[in-house]
C-alpha cells in the first residue's frame, strides 16, 4: 500500500512542481541599482584575524570621533563609561570622563526629574530621548544605535568604513529615479545608494590629543575600530582563549587517537 | 536482548554487589555503552556520530541552562539581556557562542548521522523503529531549533517566527484562528516569546527521552556496520567498551576542535547580521533567510508558485516542506531491497549520490534571495527529492541485481585485509 500511494503523492507533487516551471518567468525584475552599489573596501585592523589585539591609541581617537561627531544623532545605549577602562583609561580618569556627562536622575526631596553627574557604571546617553524625537530631528529617518552596528551589517566593519568614506556626487549615467531624494545622499555602498545620513566627517574635523592627522579616511578608519570594540568587547580575549582550548584539544585527541590505536592493535577491522 | 555471547556485568567490589541488588544502574550502563555490548568489529567513522549527536544534545543542554539563568524571556527586555551575556556576565560570551555553534555542531553531526542511515541502509528491518524514532528526534530538534533562534529577539528571529508561524494560515478556513493561537496575538510578540522560551528548555529533554529509546530500539537487532550483513557469530563483534569508546573518543577530539574553531575564531560566521538588530515589526529585513539547516526544506517551500488543482501555491509549499520529512518515516517499506549496504548495490548509489547534490543544491537555493535562476534551480531539485523517495527508490529496489556479498562480516574483514597485504606488496 505504501508504494503505490507514495507514488501517486509524488507524481502529484512533481506536477504541481512542473507546471510551477513553466509559469514562473525565466527573466528577474531587472533591478537598475544593482550595477550602482559598490563592494566594501576592506579594512584592516589590529583586532583582525587569528593574533588580534587592540590598538588602544586607536580606540581612543575612535571614541573621540563618535564624540565629538556621530553622537549628535546616534546613541551608544549598550556601552557603559566603566567599560572604557578598556580603552587604556586609569579608574580616575573615567570618573573625570563620566563626570562630564548629565545623566537624567530624579530629585531625591522632591521627586521631580533631574539630572546629576555621570558615574562609571552610567551608560552613554542618548542624544534623543525617544524614538518621536529622534524621528522628528532627522527628516523621519531614525539614526541607529551604534553598539552593534559592525555586526550588525552585512559586510561588518569594511561597510562602515566604506560607508563613511564612500559619500560622492551621483555618476552622470544615473537613471532619474535612483537620484537622490529631498533630504537625501548619494552613497555607493548602501544598499539603496541614497541615505538619509549626510557627509558625517570632513578634514580636520576633530583634533587629536596625540597629533594624528584628522583626514576623513583616518577619522573613518579610528572610529570603525572603536564600533569593532563595542560590537564585542571580548573580541581579544575571545581568540586568544580559543588557542588555549585548541591546544589541550589537540593533546587530548592525540592521546585518543593513541589509545585508539593501542585498543585496536590485535584486531583486524 | 543483544547477543547470547555478551559479558555479563559482574560487580566484585561489595558496594557496587550492593548497589546492583537495589538498583542495577551500572548494569543497565554496562549493557548500553559499556562491555556488555556487543558490535560490530568493522564500523567506520560515519559511525561516531550517534554519539557525537549525544554529546552535541548534552553540551546544548548544560549551555542552555547555564543561559537561561541570565537571560529574560520578555519582548521589552529580551534582546539586551543577550547582550548583558555577551558583555557583562563571566565568560558569559563564551556560553552565548558556544550553545549559538552548537546548535549548528549538532545538525551537522545529524545530518551526517543520516548520511549514514542512508548509505548503509540502517534504516531497513530489522531497524525500522531506530530510524522512525530517529526521524521523530530530527523533527522535535528542528522544532526547539527553530524556537531558540526566537529568543534573542532580533529581527531574524521575530520576523522567522512571522513567517513560520504563517504556515499554519495557509490551511483553510482554520488556518488563521490556529495561528493567533499558537502565537497568543496578532503577531508575534511577548505571549509567543514567553511560550517559545518555556517549550526551548522543555523539547531537549523530550529530545533525551526519545534517544533513550532509539538506543534501547537498537540494541535489540544491535548496530548495523558498513557491509549491511547481520552479526552471526562472537568474532564478528568486539565489545563496545574499550574498543569503541576508544574510537568514539578520538572522534570526540575532532569533533570538538571543530566546534571550538567555529565558537572562538568565526562565531557569527552561521549566523545573520540582522539578529543583532532589535526585533521591530514595522520594518521587514530585505531577504529572510532562516538558518542554513533549514535552508533545503525553505527551497521547497518556495519552489511552488503555482496555483495547481484547488490548492494554492503557498499551501503546496506548506504541505510539501512537511512531506519532505514526512516521507522519511516511509522509508523502510519504500525501499524493498533486502541489501542493505549500497557496497553491493551499484544501482541504489548512484541515485544515492545524485540526492545528496540535490540536497546540497536545494540548501544554495534555500539561502538565495526568490529570484532566478534559483527559483527553477529549486523547483528542478524538488522534482527530483520527491521523485527519489517515491518513484525511484522503489522501482531501483525491485529491478536492481546486488553484486556478490560476503558471508559474514569477519569474511569481509579478512577479503580487505588479504587485499591490503597484496597492495602493499604488488
Amino acid at each position: 500500500m505504501v508504494r503505490p500511494l507514495g507514488f501517486l503523492v509524488g507524481l502529484g507533487f512533481i506536477a504541481a512542481l512542473v507546471l510551477a516551471i513553466f509559469t514562473t518567468p525565466l527573466k528577474n525584475e531587472p533591478n537598475v541599482a544593482y550595477s550602482f552599489v559598490k563592494h566594501p573596501k576592506h579594512l584592516k585592523l589590529a583586532s583582525d584575524g587569528v593574533a588580534p589585539h587592540w590598538d588602544v591609541a586607536q580606540l581612543q581617537r575612535g571614541m573621540q570621533v563618535y564624540r565629538e561627531v556621530c553622537s549628535a544623532c546616534h546613541s551608544l545605549n549598550l556601552v557603559a563609561f566603566r567599560n572604557i577602562e578598556d580603552l587604556g583609561y586609569t579608574e580616575g580618569q573615567v570618573k573625570t570622563f563620566a563626570k562630564s556627562f548629565q545623566v537624567p536622575s530624579v530629585n531625591p526631596d522632591t521627586g521631580e526629574p533631574a539630572t546629576r553627574d555621570g558615574l562609571p557604571s552610567d551608560y552613554f546617553p542618548a542624544p534623543y530621548a525617544n524614538e518621536v524625537a529622534a524621528r522628528a530631528a532627522n527628516n523621519n529617518a531614525v539614526p541607529p544605535d551604534l553598539s552593534l552596528i559592525t555586526k550588525a551589517r552585512e559586510g561588518g566593519k569594511d561597510y562602515i568604513y566604506s560607508l563613511l568614506t564612500g559619500y560622492q556626487n551621483p555618476p552622470a549615467n544615473l537613471p532619474k529615479e535612483l537620484q537622490p531624494g529631498a533630504g537625501l545622499h548619494f552613497n555607493p555602498y548602501f544598499p539603496n545608494l541614497n541615505l538619509a545620513m549626510a557627509k558625517p566627517l570632513a578634514d580636520g574635523q576633530v583634533t587629536y590629543a596625540d597629533g594624528t592627522t584628522a583626514s576623513v579616511d583616518q577619522m573613518a578608519k579610528d572610529v570603525t575600530a572603536f564600533l569593532v570594540w563595542t560590537a564585542e568587547p571580548k573580541l581579544v580575549t575571545r581568540v586568544w582563549a580559543g588557542w588555549a582550548v585548541l591546544g589541550f584539544l589537540v593533546i587530548f585527541s592525540i592521546l585518543t587517537y593513541l589509545s585508539y590505536r593501542n585498543i585496536w592493535a590485535d584486531k583486524k577491522h | 536482548m543483544s547477543f547470547p555471547w555478551a559479558k555479563n556485568y559482574e560487580p566484585q567490589q561489595p558496594l557496587m554487589k550492593w548497589l546492583d541488588e537495589k538498583l542495577p544502574l551500572p548494569r543497565l550502563v554496562y549493557n548500553a555503552i559499556g562491555a556488555g555490548y556487543p558490535v560490530p568489529r568493522n564500523l567506520n567513522y560515519f559511525w561516531n556520530f550517534g554519539v557525537l549527536a549525544g554529546a552535541a544534545l548534552v553540551i546544548q543542554i548544560i549551555t542552555g541552562v547555564i543561559l537561561a539563568m541570565h537571560y529574560a524571556a520578555n519582548a521589552g527586555v529580551a534582546f539586551n539581556s543577550v547582550e548583558h551575556i555577551m558583555r557583562d556576565v563571566n565568560s558569559g560570551w563564551f556560553i552565548r557562542y558556544a550553545h549559538m555553534n552548537g546548535a549548528s555542531m549538532f545538525f551537522i553531526v545529524v545530518y551526517l548521522h543520516i548520511f549514514r542511515g542512508l548509505y548503509y541502509g540502517s534504516y531497513k528491518a530489522p531497524r525500522e523503529m531506530v530510524w522512525l524514532l530517529g526521524v521523530v528526534i530530527f523533527l522535535l530538534m528542528m522544532a526547539t531549533a527553530f524556537m531558540g533562534y526566537v529568543l534573542p529577539w532580533g529581527q531574524m528571529s521575530f520576523w522567522g517566527a512571522q513567517v513560520i508561524t504563517g504556515f499554519f494560515s495557509a490551511i483553510p478556513v482554520v488556518g488563521e484562528p490556529i495561528r493567533v493561537w499558537l502565537l497568543g496575538g496578532f503577531a508575534p510578540d511577548n505571549a509567543a516569546l514567553n511560550r517559545f522560551f518555556s517549550l526551548h528548555y522543555l523539547l531537549p529533554f523530550v529530545i533525551a527521552g526519545v534517544i533513550i529509546l532509539h538506543i534501547w530500539a537498537l540494541h535489540i537487532p544491535g548496530s548495523n556496520n558498513p557491509t549491511g550483513i547481520e552479526v552471526k557469530d562472537e568474532q564478528d563483534t568486539v565489545p563496545f567498551h574499550p574498543y569503541y569508546t576508544a574510537k568514539d573518543g578520538f572522534g570526540l577530539g575532532i569533533f570538538l576542535i571543530v566546534f571550538a574553531a567555529l565558537t572562538f575564531f568565526t562565531p557569527n560566521l552561521l549566523g545573520h547580521a540582522d539578529n543583532y538588530i532589535p526585533a521591530n515589526p514595522l520594518s521587514t529585513p530585505a531577504h529572510i533567510v532562516p538558518e542554513w539547516y533549514f535552508w533545503p526544506f525553505y527551497a521547497i517551500l518556495r519552489a511552488f508558485t503555482f496555483n495547481f488543482l484547488w490548492i494554492d501555491a503557498k499551501l503546496w509549499g506548506v504541505i510539501a516542506m512537511f512531506a519532505a520529512i514526512a516521507l522519511l518515516f516511509f522509508l523502510p517499506w519504500l525501499d524493498s531491497s533486502p541489501v542493505k549496504s549500497s557496497t553491493y548495490r551499484p544501482l541504489y548509489k548512484k541515485f544515492f549520490w545524485v540526492l545528496v547534490a540535490d540536497v546540497l543544491l536545494l540548501g544554495l537555493c534555500g539561502m538565495k534571495p526568490a529570484e532566478q535562476p534559483w527559483v527553477i534551480l529549486s523547483q528542478i531539485g524538488s522534482i527530483y527529492y520527491f521523485a527519489h523517495f517515491l518513484i525511484i527508490l522503489p522501482i531501483v529496489s525491485r529491478i536492481e541485481r546486488p553484486l556478490p556479498m560476503p558471508n559474514s562480516i569477519t569474511e569481509a574483514v579478512l577479503a580487505k585485509h588479504a587485499d591490503d597485504k597484496s597492495a602493499a606488496t604488488a
